[in-house]
């Protein structure tokens, strides 16, 4: 009796998760199918997962005075080619892979000090101060957009890096987070360390940083994510330059480049911007629910 | 090795004072042990002399010289902590190389990358290294060099966290309930291992505990320590036999010293419940007190010894080398521990009535204020 309630709520579960599971991954794979597509076969919605597969000829490359055979091809490598000839994708990931890195190096260089101050040093004021880190835990970024734009602008960093870097360098969500782990560190570990001779500085690089590699780990995950999709920050400070562009702003130059319809390299294209965060998903699958656990954070 | 000296030290957390006013010397190459029930202050004490908590008032002196500005990590004390607080991420040799490598090799030297390139690194590393090989030899730990603290037991990484601090050659060792983690086994083999590894170092040593046992058989001196005051600073001795307040001579010892409620008259004749225990107290008081005989110091007796006090066996505990009989004296009133060896009471059994006798010389009053009444 016992075990088929149970096997009744077993099912229950799996089916509500499936659902959930369908709703999430249903744009992950009509973006998928939709990148390997010809035009026809995407306004029709035929042809499947893959599509035919049928040769198909590029009427804006017949334009261009190419032969026939040339502007013939597989629907999948016309949407390929297209997606990086038509914008530079790969500019756009390299500026991904930049910005984001600096950003997490710098939070991670201003973060952990701050954390160790905050969970392990005894100050005047103490406690002001983590209320504080909470408080700007509530500001909406949006909400302070227009103040640094500004800010940004009289020091004329509009369109540069630093303008898509420096906003994001003290995270008060990483100073939390770490606060948080740190405050679970023996205090005696870190006396030891006192009495072994080391300043403060080298205990929390030689001593915080390595025990907090999970608890890291985690606000890279978060970090990482936000400002590689990241969106709306970059089309304020970015405004024009390709060679500054991030994945997401770059897409969006993309679509209107592109003539209406064009949905094949469109969707190739925002495959190949969202590949790099799968594939770390999927190589790095296990530490990233255990960071995401760890945080609490659902 | 050092002198350390501690000048009227306090320490209050708001409030709360935890240590009053305390003054201790400790000589050197000495090992002192600090024992007290938990929450006693000894704990922080300890912190204070290492430097890693502030005293509200009062010197701490190293060699003569005062160090209350001095951070911990220039003192050149070496601490062993409760939980051993190895480096989780490095292995037992690395655990073992860091205060060397702090002390010994310059800013540059320890830099990443910068220092591979400073010309003195490498013939200070092997060094350090051969430092380490030495002390692991020592301590028997060679096998686990390559081991991280979490692959091994709590006995061997007790091991490590010792010898960090004995590589650096500190001038003195402060032992913060170094064994209270261990099994009762372990803790017993490694009391003798400290010992025997303070009369190798001639190092200073001053070792926090609240296991009396530890402290008595390990320390040149123990000091006593109650609600943030020292009771007694005596050798082992000493304090076993001849605690200064009746709340040494009852944190001292196990089993527990028998406390027996007792009346003294002017002659210096000791009575408990209408028994003479004693008529040898030297500073006759009339008055109550409180008379303490230790377990080891009463037996039973047949009944044509002249003083004796009638009980009944309430619990028989076995340990093998000895027997525990608790008996319940004073129709029931009071409870007391016989330490007797088993040959001599073998045919007792929970129930008996029997006759228990003491030896007189060994006997301890306490007067009101639990303060040790002088005896002849």
């Amino acid at each position: 009796m016992n075990k088929r309630t149970n096997l009744g709520s077993e099912v229950g579960k799996h089916i509500i998760l499936i659902i959930g599971a369908l709703v999430v991954i249903l744009p992950f794979y009509l973006m998928l199918s939709f990148s390997f597509k010809s035009p026809a076969e995407i306004q029709s919605i035929s042809g499947g997962f893959f599509g035919a597969q049928e040769m198909m000829t590029d009427r804006k490359c017949l334009k261009a005075e190419r032969s026939e055979e040339e502007c013939t091809m597989l629907p999948i490598v016309y949407n390929y080619t297209a997606a990086f000839k038509e914008a530079p994708l790969l500019r756009y990931l390299l500026n991904g892979v930049i910005v984001t890195l600096s950003i997490f190096a710098i939070q991670v260089i201003i973060a952990l000090p701050c954390a160790y101050a905050l969970a392990k040093l005894n100050f005047w004021g103490r406690d002001v101060v983590f209320g504080l880190v909470i408080f700007c835990l509530l500001i909406p970024v949006h909400a302070i957009a227009l103040p640094l734009y500004l800010m940004l602008a009289k020091f004329g960093l509009t369109n540069t890096f630093a303008a898509l870097v420096i906003p994001w360098t003290i995270s008060v969500f990483g100073i939390f987070l770490m606060r948080q782990f740190f405050k679970t560190v023996p205090d005696d570990l870190i006396n030891a360390a006192r009495m072994d001779g080391m300043s403060e500085f080298s205990i929390v690089w030689k001593v915080m940083l390595p025990t907090a590699i999970p608890a890291l780990l985690a606000f890279a995950i978060f970090s990482v994510v936000a400002h590689w999709n990241d969106y709306y920050w970059p089309r304020i400070v970015i405004t024009g330059d390709q060679d500054l562009m991030t994945p997401p702003l770059g897409l969006r130059m993309f679509k209107s480049d592109m003539d209406g319809n064009e949905y094949g390299p469109m969707m190739a294209a925002a495959t190949v911007i969202v590949a790099p965060l799968v594939v770390a998903f999927l190589l790095a699958q296990r530490r990233f629910i255990e960071g995401i656990t760890l945080t609490g954070m659902k | 090795m050092a002198e350390i000296g501690l000048r009227s030290i306090s320490k209050s957390f708001g409030s709360t004072e935890v240590i009053k006013s305390l003054d201790l010397s400790v000589s050197n190459g000495e090992f002192i042990t600090i024992v007290g029930p938990s929450g006693c202050g000894k704990s922080t004490l300890l912190r204070i002399i290492a430097g890693l908590e502030n005293q509200s008032t009062g010197d701490v002196e190293i060699d003569g010289n005062v160090v209350n500005k001095t951070r911990a990590s220039e003192r050149d004390l070496a601490m062993v902590f409760q939980s051993y607080a190895l480096y989780p991420h490095l292995t037992v040799q690395q655990n073992l190389m860091v205060p060397l490598k702090l002390r010994r090799l310059s800013f540059l030297e320890r830099f990443p990358i910068i220092g591979w390139f400073m010309p003195n690194r490498s013939s200070k590393l092997d060094e350090i290294v051969s430092k380490v090989q030495a002390a692991s030899e020592t301590l028997q730990i060679t096998h686990l060099l390559d081991r991280k603290p979490g692959q091994l037991s709590g006995g061997q990484q007790q091991r490590v966290a010792v010898g960090r601090a004995m590589v650096r050659e500190p001038v003195a060792f402060l032992m913060d309930e170094p064994l209270s983690n261990l099994d009762a086994g372990l803790r017993v083999h490694m009391r003798a291992e400290i010992s025997e590894l303070h009369r190798d170092l001639k190092t200073t040593f001053i070792y926090v505990t609240h296991d009396q046992a530890e402290a008595l058989t390990m320390s040149d001196r123990m000091a006593v320590m109650m609600d943030g005051e020292i009771l007694q600073l005596d050798t082992p001795h000493e304090i076993y036999n001849n605690p200064s307040t009746i709340r040494v001579a009852e944190f001292v010892g196990s089993p527990k010293i028998n406390i027996l409620k007792g009346e003294c008259d002017e002659k210096g004749n000791l009575n408990c419940f209408g028994t003479k225990i004693t008529d040898s107290i030297k500073l006759a008081q009339k008055g109550n007190v409180s008379v303490g005989i230790r377990p080891e110091h009463m037996q039973l007796v047949s009944s044509k010894d002249k003083n004796v006090i009638k009980g009944k066996i309430v619990y028989r505990e076995n340990l093998g080398s000895d027997i525990f009989l608790h008996l319940t004296v004073n129709e029931g009133e009071q409870k007391i521990i016989v330490r007797s060896e088993p040959s001599n009471v073998i045919n007792t059994a929970v129930g008996d009535q029997v006759m228990i006798g003491w030896d007189e010389q060994k006997v301890m009053a306490f007067d009101v204020d639990g303060e040790n009444i002088t005896m002849q």
